[in-house]
């Protein structure tokens, strides 16, 4: 038997669209802060000139085929990728640390998918209009305004999209040179490539999927929730407070002052919807604390629009915890620290930190390996002496080229052959590669367990490093 | 709004019951997500039509992508995309890339290669990838050899002579040591005289009434070890013969032996059982010419080089 076959079900589930109201405040400002800001970095950083050498004059360039990230004074080579996985770790930390404390703050307000969303509601609301233009344009039939309006929102949002593509690759080739060579077709198909994913992809997530993004797509959306604590303060609304004995009501005659509506019961909540026609996401706070919020606090600032306008105290919707909205007699929100997970997040985020600022700033001019050659460990010569062979592998990270003197200690004069290179001179950014060879008599070699190479860059005595390296013999008198 | 308060509080089922009451939610899929769906299934159909996938009679169909590449016979091939064509290009490719270096190897004298930084470094990996393809399997990684089989190239010792010339014949040509059977010619006693003679040449503790008998015979014509290994029985590298006096072994276990009468003993079996193994195959018509010095410069460099 199958019942219910007369309900029309939907195979898939259809977007709803949203049609987000502008809002004016607190979070708002602070939300348009950051973005003005994140954008002039992203924007402005790969056309700011930087003085180089050796490379173009791009103060943030990420060389690729010179395998090398140029980032203001700093050079990072692959070997260097210490540092990359500092920063990894440092961000996920700072992230369980943030959202042990304040929820979803990255989501609000940091995220790029937030921040690109907001400018492109904020293109679609200047080209549309507010809130209630936009819905009558969705209404209305394909005439002229609405193909001219839609069809000039989604070729601002297109032009958006590959702005962010084309910055995206001048991070990776000289810039100015990057923009000539694409509109002339002479760059280089990764550059086209990269580009293209990125104003598709850009206009994709930010003009079409939106909050899908962060309620489908996202990962973190899904496990931010393991992070969350009955201290952690998240946007809330007041449901003791907004519904009262009976209920929010509309602000009508006699239920206006908030004597009036105390005595009926009623809560402070005047039904006015603001707080859902603000939201991103299209949710409904008062319903309670639910995943797809993204913390944003928009529905904190137009809440607190309609209070002021009521004389009511603000605050109906806040940043709180679940533990102080709980509580018999809620106190003034605060950040709550004092806890065994965020102390501990705290203490290995201070720890990390302060270890990646040493290794970046204790980083020296070159870096070298000393590799013993195993294959033979060593070689019996034919007068007896025994001979021990070294890899040297210098690689040069100052700016200029530099010239390397190797040489020994511990063993005689004489002892180290440097074969064809006494020494080797290496561009900035390459690597050179020495064999030497350590040349003993039987009698020292059983007494030779260790000794030192030394590695110094011409002219600069003061960044001479040593190496202490094994001497291998064959053990047993022959 | 009032859509979205219907769906957050109506359960909706997929309207089938089964046993009467057994109901499933509806939980439809969001429509990006169905399209991706779709997307894959279109590019699953490009990729048929593109690559080859389909069996067909007794092969299958190529597919649209070709690749085109000059095989070792120098024709130029054009063939459906598959793995093997791909490698080829690939290959080619490299070849390419490595042509200019070989052309340099080509046009330089050993001793300009050797102090070139940077052929130094392309020597050492393209030596290096030579060297473990074609000759490690007998002398070893990193050229250390093999004690009664295969010569070390790390020491300074060369049967045949370890200059830049005399390197590269050696690889071009080949070699073949051999060393004539005693223990027919000669006693068992006479053997052992010998094999002290040879053992005090480079200090190995030895019988000095036997060492003496032993010179006597080495420059006898019974024996006539001279004959090969010089009178001063330093060997002579015009035909291979080892040097006696110095330490380096190659084919008696000397330094695989504890004590003196095991090296003495190790000495021994070589002059009865005498050498027929010392093959190098020719390598001149399997490596080209440039190949050959590569591997000459490597060699040389792995520490022993005259
Ligand atoms: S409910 Fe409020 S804080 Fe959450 S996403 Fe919507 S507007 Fe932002
Ligand atoms: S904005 Fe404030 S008063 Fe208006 S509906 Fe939302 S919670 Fe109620």
């Amino acid at each position: 038997m199958q019942t219910g076959l007369e309900e029309q079900v939907a195979l898939y589930q259809k977007r709803i669209p949203i049609f987000t109201r502008s809002v004016k405040g607190r979070f708002r400002r602070f939300k348009t802060s950051v973005l003005v800001f994140a954008y002039a970095m992203f924007f402005l950083l790969p056309w700011l000139p930087w003085a180089r050498s050796d490379a173009p004059s791009q103060a943030v360039l990420f060389d690729l085929p010179g395998r090398r990230f140029l980032i203001f004074g700093l050079t990072v080579y692959p070997q260097d990728v210490l540092w990359l996985a500092l920063l990894l770790f440092i961000a996920a930390i700072l992230l369980f640390f943030v959202t042990g404390l304040v929820g979803r703050a990255f989501c609000g307000y940091f995220c790029f998918q937030t921040l690109w969303t907001d400018f492109f509601i904020w293109i679609e609301q200047k080209i549309q209009g507010e809130r209630p233009a936009r819905i009558r344009l969705y209404r209305q039939p394909w005439d002229r305004e609405k193909v001219l309006k839609v069809g000039g929102t989604h070729f601002a949002w297109l032009l958006a999209s590959f702005w962010t593509g084309m910055t995206f690759a001048a991070y990776f080739a000289y810039a100015p040179q990057l923009v000539v060579d694409f509109v002339t077709g002479q760059a280089a198909a990764a550059a086209y490539i990269t580009a293209g994913v990125l104003t598709v992809s850009t206009y994709a997530a930010a003009g079409l999927m939106r909050e899908q993004i962060c309620t489908y797509v996202c990962p973190y959306g899904r496990f931010q929730s393991v992070m969350y604590e009955a201290d952690t303060l998240a946007v809330h609304y007041d449901a003791r407070r907004g519904e009262g004995a009976h209920g929010r009501a509309s602000a009508r005659a006699g239920q206006r002052a908030l004597a009036e509506r105390h005595e009926k019961g009623l809560g402070d909540c005047v039904d006015c919807g603001l707080c859902v026609q603000v939201c991103p996401t299209g949710i409904d706070i008062r319903d309670g604390l639910q995943y797809k919020c993204i913390s944003c606090g928009l529905c904190i600032d137009a809440c607190n629009t309609i209070m002021d306008s009521f004389g009511y105290p603000r605050g109906l919707i806040r940043y709180d915890s679940e533990k102080n909205l709980a509580a018999a007699v809620p106190a003034k929100p605060r950040v709550e620290w004092k806890r065994l997970k965020t102390i501990g997040y705290g203490v290995a985020l201070i720890l990390m930190t302060s270890f990646l600022v040493y290794s970046v700033s204790t980083r020296g001019s070159y870096d070298r390996t000393v590799n013993q050659i195993r294959l033979p460990l060593y070689v019996v010569l034919s007068n007896g002496d025994i001979r021990n062979r070294y890899q040297i592998h210098i690689t040069n990270k100052a700016g200029q080229e530099q010239t390397y003197v190797i040489s020994a200690r511990g063993v005689p004069a004489g002892a180290l052959d440097l074969g064809s290179f006494q020494e080797i001179t290496v561009k900035p950014g390459h690597s050179g590669t020495v064999l030497a060879s350590v040349r003993l008599s039987p009698e020292l070699a059983a007494r030779t367990k260790h000794f030192e190479l030394i590695i110094t860059p011409r002219g600069k005595p003061a960044e001479a490093r040593s190496e202490t390296v094994r001497f291998d013999s064959p053990g047993r008198p022959t | 709004m009032s859509e979205q308060k219907l769906q957050s509080q109506t359960v909706q089922t997929t309207g089938h019951a089964w046993d009467g009451d057994l109901q499933e939610y509806n939980n439809p899929l969001p429509v990006w997500w169905v399209y991706t769906f779709y997307v894959t299934v279109a590019f699953a159909i490009i990729y048929w039509i593109i690559y080859p996938s389909w069996p067909f009679g007794k092969g299958w169909i190529g597919g649209l992508s070709s690749i085109t590449y000059v095989n070792s016979d120098g024709e130029t091939k054009t063939h459906s995309w598959n793995t093997r064509a791909l490698l080829m290009e690939k290959l080619n490719k490299a070849d390419a890339e490595q042509k200019p270096y070989f052309d340099k190897v080509a046009s330089m004298s050993y001793e300009q290669i050797a102090k070139d930084p940077d052929m130094n470094g392309f020597i050492l990996s393209a030596g290096k990838a030579l060297f473990s393809d074609n000759c490690a399997p007998c002398h070893q990684q990193g050229g250390q050899g093999k004690i009664g089989f295969f010569p070390n190239l790390t020491d300074d010792d060369w049967l045949y002579g370890g200059t830049y010339a005399k390197i590269n014949e050696t690889i071009t040509n080949g070699r073949h040591g051999y060393m004539p059977t005693f223990s027919e010619v000669l006693s068992p006693e006479q053997i052992d005289d010998l094999a002290n003679y040879v053992a005090s040449l480079s200090g190995i503790g030895h019988d000095a009434a036997k060492a003496a008998a032993g010179n006597t015979l080495f420059h006898s014509d019974t024996a006539a070890c001279y004959y090969c290994h010089g009178a001063d029985a330093k060997g002579r590298q015009v035909i291979g013969s080892a040097n006696l006096t110095d330490k380096v072994w190659l084919w008696a276990d000397v330094p695989g032996a504890d004590t003196a009468e095991g090296k003495v003993a190790a000495i021994r079996t070589v002059i009865s059982n005498g050498l027929n193994k010392g093959v190098m195959p020719t390598w001149g018509g399997r490596l080209s010419a440039e190949q050959i010095k590569v591997l000459t410069v490597y060699v040389h460099e792995l520490g022993g080089g005259q």
